[in-house]
């Protein structure tokens, strides 16, 4: 019975990490860049959810219908300025820029709210929980996570298949070039790419508020989980991210379980070992959403 | 027609007017001071050796490199400072060489992106369709999976629902079968009547002299002949293609 708790927990936060993986791999995929600072994007964005909320008389549990839209906005105006700057000079430009940005992030929230954790208030929600059993509990708000990682993961590949938007983007992501001779301006469509990767990992991240605590330092450590997620999972398919997550926190409550200590290594060595027998990950293809 | 080299940008049956135009790749000038012009529904062909600034000649119309001296005019627009983008949209349309389709998608897909920001004009996707019988049966295979001549087709079709005044076409020919190449050089006539300008870059000079109104010949960036087909002679080519010292001193022959 405590295999099978390990199981459904692995899962539960596997769907977190896919949530905070996805617009990672949608930013890898089509523009070929590594945004370093897309942790810390989604601190800002609970840290957003926490402060900004009560100003607009909004419950934070509700935040997200404002702060979505806003990432959204500022992910597209940084793309277009920021990002696609670093672009025109050269790739790695853009992990030296990224990787600025997010100092940046964690000082300025370090010195404005200090290195207290905060939490996006979701009143009593956060300890009801389904008794499954004596071992087994899901709590409400993991498994609301889970099911949001879920519908947004297919969503986003639904709209990648079946929108003209969505198939401008993976024209871009083939080939730019190509993509402009049809009439596309890629500056444009890595935009879009950008807003929809700022939207989803500001969800993600609001979500991390609601199940724990964020602090101006909690982003570095869930990038490497969404990394780890999208390197499992194999980059450009967004199901393989899902399936990367879930075997990334299924790892993780393997090891905790055995030792608490083992948590994180255990997530680790999984990374490692897909790394080292298929490179490319589970699902991986050549190139990107298709 | 035997000079155009010299005439000033300004008539108004021409639909892309090339005017002194000069192109650098780095310090290497891959295009020097070339004038010519392309009417609506005319085929004028650039031959030349490798090397000689063809693609770079095309890509440059297109948008995809900077021109560094000259004017570029699409029925009397200057279009040289335009993105790639925006020349699409006032009918410039360029079926690059190797043909760069979009390797993950379907037939069908690659034409609908040519198709979603297309002018209004003849052609749309069932058009094309019409064009190529065999493509309905297969649009929803990947490309990658087509053979190459079927590709060079699915990369025609994708620049020809843009619905383009001006359509470029960079070394259509480039690894396909002889059989092959004459059913695409066949589509030409059907796309020049509908009063669209064909420029062509070809290596293979007897396709390009069969198919075109008139030839001009690039070597190392510069003209060297210009004349329609019926003017020009197999010698008078092959000076220009190779440049004149070549009988003489093999070792002048230094195409970049």
């Amino acid at each position: 019975m405590i295999w099978v708790n390990v199981l459904i927990q692995g899962i539960l936060v596997g769907g977190f990490y896919a949530l905070f993986a996805c617009g990672l791999s949608l930013m890898f995929g089509v523009m070929k860049v590594i945004n370093l600072a897309h942790g810390d994007v989604a601190v800002v964005a609970g840290y957003t959810a926490v402060f900004l909320a009560p100003q607009l008389h909004v419950a934070e549990v509700w935040s997200f219908i404002v702060v979505v839209p806003i990432f959204a906005v500022a992910g597209y105006v940084i793309q277009r300025t920021l990002i696609q700057k670093s672009i025109d000079r050269d790739p790695f430009t853009t992990l030296l820029v990224t990787f600025g940005f997010s100092v940046v992030i964690e000082n300025l929230l370090l010195a404005i709210y200090s290195a207290n954790g905060q939490s996006v208030n979701i009143g009593s929600l956060i300890g009801d929980s389904i008794h499954v059993s004596n071992v087994i509990y899901v709590s409400y708000i993991s498994l609301t996570v889970l099911i949001v990682a879920i519908v947004v993961l297919g969503a986003l590949q639904l709209f990648l298949s079946k929108t003209g938007t969505g198939r401008l983007i993976r024209a871009v992501a083939d080939d730019r070039e190509a993509a402009q001779l049809s009439g596309a301006n890629y500056r444009h469509i890595f935009g879009i790419a950008a807003a929809i990767a700022f939207a989803t990992v500001a969800l993600a991240g609001i979500a991390y508020g609601m199940m724990t605590e964020i602090a101006p330092t909690s982003g570095g450590i869930n990038l490497l989980y969404a990394f780890e997620s999208v390197v499992i999972g194999g980059i450009g398919s967004l199901w393989g991210t899902l399936v990367g997550g879930v075997l990334l926190g299924i790892a993780q409550q393997v090891g905790a379980q055995i030792n608490p200590e083992y948590q994180v290594l255990a997530g680790n060595l999984l990374f490692l070992i897909i790394l080292g027998v298929r490179p490319h990950g589970l699902f991986g293809k050549k190139s990107a959403f298709s | 027609m035997s000079s155009p080299a010299e005439s000033p940008p300004s008539s108004h049956a021409d639909l892309l007017q090339v005017h002194e135009l000069s192109v650098f790749h780095g310090q290497l000038c891959a295009v020097d001071h070339v004038s010519f012009s392309v009417a609506h529904g005319e085929v004028l062909a650039i031959i030349g050796a490798n090397g000689a600034g063809k693609s770079t000649l095309l890509r440059t119309i297109a948008g995809l490199h900077q021109s560094s001296n000259g004017t570029l005019n699409l029925e009397g627009r200057e279009i040289s400072k335009l993105a790639p983008h925006r020349r699409v949209a006032l009918g410039v349309a360029l079926v690059p060489e190797g043909r760069r389709l979009f390797a993950t998608m379907t037939l069908e897909e690659n034409l609908q992106v040519g198709a979603h920001f297309a002018r209004s004009g003849p052609f749309s996707i069932a058009k094309i369709y019409e064009l190529f019988e065999w493509m309905p049966a297969r649009r929803r295979q990947r490309v990658g999976q087509l053979s190459g001549g079927e590709q060079q087709a699915v990369a025609i079709g994708r620049a020809l629902v843009t619905n383009p005044q001006l359509l470029l076409l960079d070394e259509l020919s480039l690894g396909l079968a002889p059989i092959v190449i004459e059913r695409i050089y066949a589509l030409i006539p059907e796309i020049v009547a509908h009063g669209i300008g064909v420029l062509l870059v070809e290596q293979d000079v007897t396709q390009a002299l069969a198919v075109a109104d008139r030839v001009h010949c690039l070597l190392e960036g510069k003209t060297s002949l210009v004349g329609t087909p019926a003017q020009l002679n197999a010698t008078q080519i092959e000076r220009a293609y190779f440049g004149s010292e070549l009988s003489a001193s093999p070792a002048n022959g230094g195409a970049a």
